[in-house]
């Protein structure tokens, strides 16, 4: 599994009927760090969609190793974990079920201690046995932090991850990554926010 | 892989459970409907006796419906169905399961609580074992037809009106062959015939659907 390149070869996008993105081909190795800019409007969700395997490109293909992105063995989820716009949470379990639940849809076998240090890590003890929908916002975002952390997928897309976050978690989050790049993992990360990262970074502007 | 289902099965009844009204009422809703007919069409208990099959599977499949519309929608909502998406199991068993969970909140409670509601509309014992046992086999299929109704008006505004048009007539099978079962009990026969098939069709569905329900969620996602 580990050290497989995600390739694209020649994508595009479509939204209605406008273009928002033809003729895009790069290639991500382990280590490497991508971020996507561009306007509002300009793809950058779709694009991010289109890598996770939600959405079909009209043209082209995503590449993980030499296995298109949804024909993964084990299923496209095996490879890379989504932080997409929702939190993904449900509102009326806690973080802590919300976390244990993921894990085992997930395939895993999550342990209650290692939940409770891993949120405790992001600043929510205390608040594990809350029903999250008495969190905040930015609680509600670190509890599903937290869940992509817990997945430890090789490949992590990441739609606006600094949103909602206040700058202590933005500090986690940025030591996160950058773990994550060192052991070889790869991201895709799209933000209007500037946060340095120290590693391999590229960028991509649509547009 | 049974530990996948077995843990979205149990989140689901767990939600269930913490909000127990969206399954109070569906029954609620069933009670009322049936304890209704008798106020609107007098209390000659030879007349409500002919019309009880129809009475109480139309007003189960009603009830279902009124269900339907949640099945799929808090999940797209809150965005854990994306993330189901990404489930390394086959979309269509986890959607499946899913749909095991919403009969087990909505379909059985229907079948438990039918017995009462056939007193009501002057059934015997007998008639209402067969009604039970039509309703046990019946229930499942309006689950599995109903939720490729829910996942195809995802997101959809209105989505409710739109999975009575796409879905009623679906029901019609069901319908017929379990009104059917108890009236052909009440006039002597054998309800055999019709519980067969009313089996058949269940195990057809349970087969058939949750593909095209999971094909339809992939669609209204994309």
């Amino acid at each position: 599994m580990a050290d497989r390149d995600l390739r694209v070869v020649d994508l595009a996008a479509e939204r209605g009927e406008r273009r928002l993105f033809e003729h895009l081909d790069f290639t991500l190795s382990p280590g490497q760090l991508l971020q996507v800019s561009g306007r509002n409007g300009s793809g950058k969700t779709s694009l991010l969609r289109i890598l996770s395997g939600l959405s079909r490109p009209v043209e082209g293909d995503v590449y993980w190793g030499q296995e298109r992105i949804q024909s993964v063995d084990g299923g496209t989820g095996s490879c890379l974990g989504y932080l997409g716009h929702h939190n993904a949470l449900k509102e009326d379990l806690s973080a802590q079920e919300n976390l244990l639940i993921a894990g085992r849809l997930g395939g895993g076998r999550p342990e209650r201690d290692a939940v409770i240090l891993l949120l405790e890590r992001l600043g929510l003890g205390g608040y594990e046995d809350l029903p999250t929908r008495f969190l905040s916002q930015g609680q509600k975002r670190r509890v599903a932090l937290a869940r992509l952390l817990q997945q430890q997928r090789p490949l992590w897309i990441l739609d606006e991850p600094y949103a909602a976050l206040d700058v202590q978690v933005i500090e986690v989050l940025r030591a996160a990554i950058e773990a994550h790049l060192a052991a070889r993992g790869m991201i895709i990360v799209t933000t209007h926010q500037a946060v340095p990262i120290d590693g391999d970074c590229h960028n991509l502007h649509l547009g | 892989m049974f530990r996948t289902l077995l843990a979205l099965l149990q989140r689901d009844l767990t939600l269930a459970l913490r909000r127990p009204q969206d399954g109070l009422t569906v029954v609620g809703f069933f009670v009322v409907v049936v304890a209704l007919f008798p106020l609107g069409i007098g209390p000659d208990p030879e007349f409500l006796r002919n019309l009880a099959p129809g009475v109480l599977w139309v007003a189960a499949l009603l009830a279902v419906m009124l269900s339907l519309e949640r099945l799929f929608s808090d999940d797209h909502r809150d965005g854990t169905l994306e993330q189901m998406l990404l489930v390394p199991e086959p979309l269509g068993l986890l959607v499946l399961t899913k749909t095991f969970a919403h009969w087990l909140i909505t379909g059985l409670p229907l079948v438990l609580i039918s017995p009462l509601l056939a007193v009501q509309l002057n059934l015997r014992a007998d008639e209402i074992m067969i009604l039970m046992l039509a309703l046990l086999l019946g229930t499942p299929i309006l689950s599995l037809i109903g939720a490729i109704g829910a996942a195809l008006t995802l997101g959809l505004r209105g989505g409710g009106v739109l999975i009575a048009l796409l879905i009623l007539p679906l029901y019609a099978p069901p319908l017929i062959l379990g009104a059917g079962a108890v009236d052909a009990v009440m006039h002597g026969a054998s309800a055999q015939a019709h519980l067969s098939l009313l089996g058949a069709l269940m195990v057809f569905a349970l087969f058939a659907t949750p593909w095209a329900t999971a094909a339809a969620v992939r669609i209204m996602l994309d």
